[in-house]
């Protein structure tokens, strides 16, 4: 069974999303996305400073057997992206809710953080696959 | 006995002083005319070994492909089928191998009449107005279609349009190719029972759509039932259809894309017409059209008047998207594809549907039957059927990769793995018409050997393969760094 952190908010493309202090949220896949995509050999994050909207296919992930996308949670300005990435895309497998991270965006608006799934359903949604 | 290591490359045989005369000129070229800075100043590094030495290096080498000549290649999506030699050997009449394509149409006539008359055949045969051959290859095929589908529009002044639905079972070339044509993808979800999601399609076709682009039967190898129903949405909403003919094995003979709705088709001469699939060899796509797409079709395409054949060109055709390759595209391949029309005929084209279809079904049924998940249990196969390896890798611990590997040492071709992606473990098989029943008994006598083989010692099918010139490879070094250059040593 993979690992769903209960402090975090996730969507049913896969994506966790963790609210920082500051109003900014982080952005990765998760555990059971990692599994299921198999080693990562590449990974094509948005730039810095790029408008996104919610749903917006932003990310490439490349594994040995697929490559596919990963969308934008919400909508947002993307302010940082995991640049570590770029040379070990494996940090998405070795610790996708840590160093895996993929970027940082500053939600356009905060509400929309609300329809995100709760751990809980998440769960469901993993064990259901 | 020397025995050259498994993995050698020419060059690292290479002695000094050593050579094979056989295949060298007979006389040195002339060099005169060519300007001294384009001559070489030192010999070029080749390698330089004995006439038998590189007969047993690529008789060697030969012996290690993995090949339809060689093993059951139940690549799904891929229709690795037997390509009959009679094809070849009528592809291969000097007459046709000494025809130079610079050469007057006058003296091309029987070239020109058989690319004709396929021209005809293969229209019939997709339900199509007509057929251009000069693309060359599936991938171009698409590029070809989706740029007719773009020109309809544009001369009609309705250039809003900026969408091409895909469904999400689509192979990836689809999106790629809308990408390339200047189009945005919008992704259609697949149903439960592998048919495209009627509702998604409902909601997404609008003023913003181009067209679509659909596999029938599509990757999960399902016929798409509603497609009609698909056609009349798509036309209301002054989209057009494109087929991709990756999986028309199925249906040959049997339904044609054209009485289905379709507007454009392309369909692989190279997996489907008797030219092998893969492996870097040449493919050759003939594209479809019906009516309204009929001017767009590229050049050039063979007429027949009064007087004998003739290559139509941009005079003939000034609203063509063009020229897509030199000349009249893979003439090999195409005559070939030809010959093997010739021998099948009306009736022969039918029973490749019926027995493509016929295998994968019986095969189908026979690895359920030994406990194995078929992804779509409440549908008939088409040519292809997927299982899904999730139950075995949740219980026993092995995945598709392990079965994979360890299929190629019994023997078999690994199927196509992790494709679709909708389907998690899945294994894409297509044993095509010209198996036998033996051979598909045989496969599913591996699969079950294999499964018991994980269960009673997982390492066994974890170190596959063992048989092979080479052992498990590093997938993810040869993804990030790919080298495939080589370099003398020190």
């Amino acid at each position: 069974m993979s690992e769903v952190p209960l402090d975090l908010k996730y969507t049913r493309s896969h994506e966790w999303v963790r609210l920082e202090d500051d109003g900014t949220v982080t952005v990765g896949i998760s555990d059971h996305a990692q599994a299921a995509l198999g080693d990562l050999v590449f990974v094509e994050p948005p730039e810095a400073g790029a408008e996104l909207s919610a749903d917006e296919a932003c990310t490439v992930v490349e594994s040995v057997k697929a490559a596919s996308d990963v969308y934008a949670p919400v909508a947002g300005e993307v302010i940082e992206v995991n640049t570590l990435l770029d040379d070990t895309p494996e940090l998405i497998n070795s610790d996708p809710y840590g160093e895996g991270w993929i970027m940082r965006l500053r939600p356009a608006d905060a509400a929309e953080l609300d329809r995100l799934m709760s751990a809980d359903d998440y769960r469901q949604l993993v064990a259901e696959e | 006995m020397i025995q050259e290591e498994d993995n050698v490359l020419i060059f690292e045989l290479s002695r000094h002083g050593c050579r094979a005369s056989a295949q060298a000129p007979r006389q040195r070229a002339d060099t005169g005319s060519l300007p001294r800075r384009f001559l070489r100043r030192n010999a070029p590094q080749l390698p330089e070994v004995s006439e038998l030495e590189a007969v047993r290096h690529y008789t060697r080498l030969s012996q290690k492909n993995f090949a339809i000549d060689t093993h059951f290649y139940p690549l799904g999506s891929c229709t690795m089928k037997y390509n009959p030699r009679g094809a070849n050997a009528a592809a291969m009449l000097p007459q046709f191998l000494e025809r130079h394509p610079l050469a007057p149409a006058s003296t091309g006539q029987g070239f020109m009449a058989c690319i004709h008359e396929l021209q005809d055949y293969l229209a019939e045969a997709s339900g199509m107005r007509a057929v251009t051959l000069s693309v060359m290859a599936g991938a171009q095929g698409e590029f070809a279609g989706v740029a007719m589908i773009r020109a309809y529009h544009t001369a009609r002044g309705d250039t809003a349009r900026d969408e091409i639905l895909v469904p999400d079972a689509a192979h990836g070339t689809n999106p790629a190719t809308a990408t390339m044509c200047g189009y945005k993808v919008r992704e259609i979800p697949t149903g439960a029972d592998g048919d495209v999601d009627m509702d998604a399609l409902r909601e997404a076709c609008g003023e913003r759509t181009a067209g679509i682009m659909l596999t029938n039967p599509s990757t999960v190898g399902v016929f798409e039932r509603r497609i009609q129903e698909i056609a009349q949405l798509v036309h209301e909403a002054g989209g057009l259809l494109y087929y991709d003919g990756a999986n028309l094995n199925a249906i040959l003979g049997k339904a044609r894309p054209g009485d289905m709705g379709f507007d454009v088709i392309h369909m692989n001469l190279h997996k489907t017409f008797s030219t092998p699939h893969g492996g870097g060899g040449p493919g050759a796509a003939a594209v479809g059209v019906g009516e309204r797409l009929l001017p767009y079709l590229p050049i050039p395409r063979v007429v027949k008047e009064h007087h004998g054949y003739r290559w139509l060109d941009e005079n003939d055709c000034p609203d063509s998207i063009g020229r897509l390759g030199t000349f009249a595209g893979n003439a090999g391949i195409l005559l070939r594809a030809y010959a093997y029309v010739r021998m099948l005929g009306r009736e022969g084209m039918v029973r490749v549907g019926e027995y493509s279809t016929l295998n994968a079904n019986y095969l189908m049924a026979r690895l359920r039957d030994a406990g194995f998940t078929v992804a779509y249990p409440e549908r008939r196969a088409s040519h292809e059927f997927i299982i899904s390896l999730k139950r075995e890798a949740k219980e026993i611990g092995v995945n598709v990769m392990d079965f994979a590997k360890r299929l190629l040492d019994l023997g078999y071709h690994a199927p196509t793995t992790y494709f679709p992606l909708l389907i998690s473990e899945a294994l894409l098989i297509e044993p095509t018409e010209t198996e036998s029943k033996r051979e598909l008994d045989g496969f599913v006598d591996a699969m079950v050997r294999i499964r018991q083989e994980a269960k009673d010692n997982i390492e066994t099918v974890k170190g596959a393969p063992y048989r092979l010139p080479v052992r498990r490879l590093d997938d993810v070094k040869a993804a990030r760094e790919l080298n495939l250059r080589w370099t003398a040593q020190g």
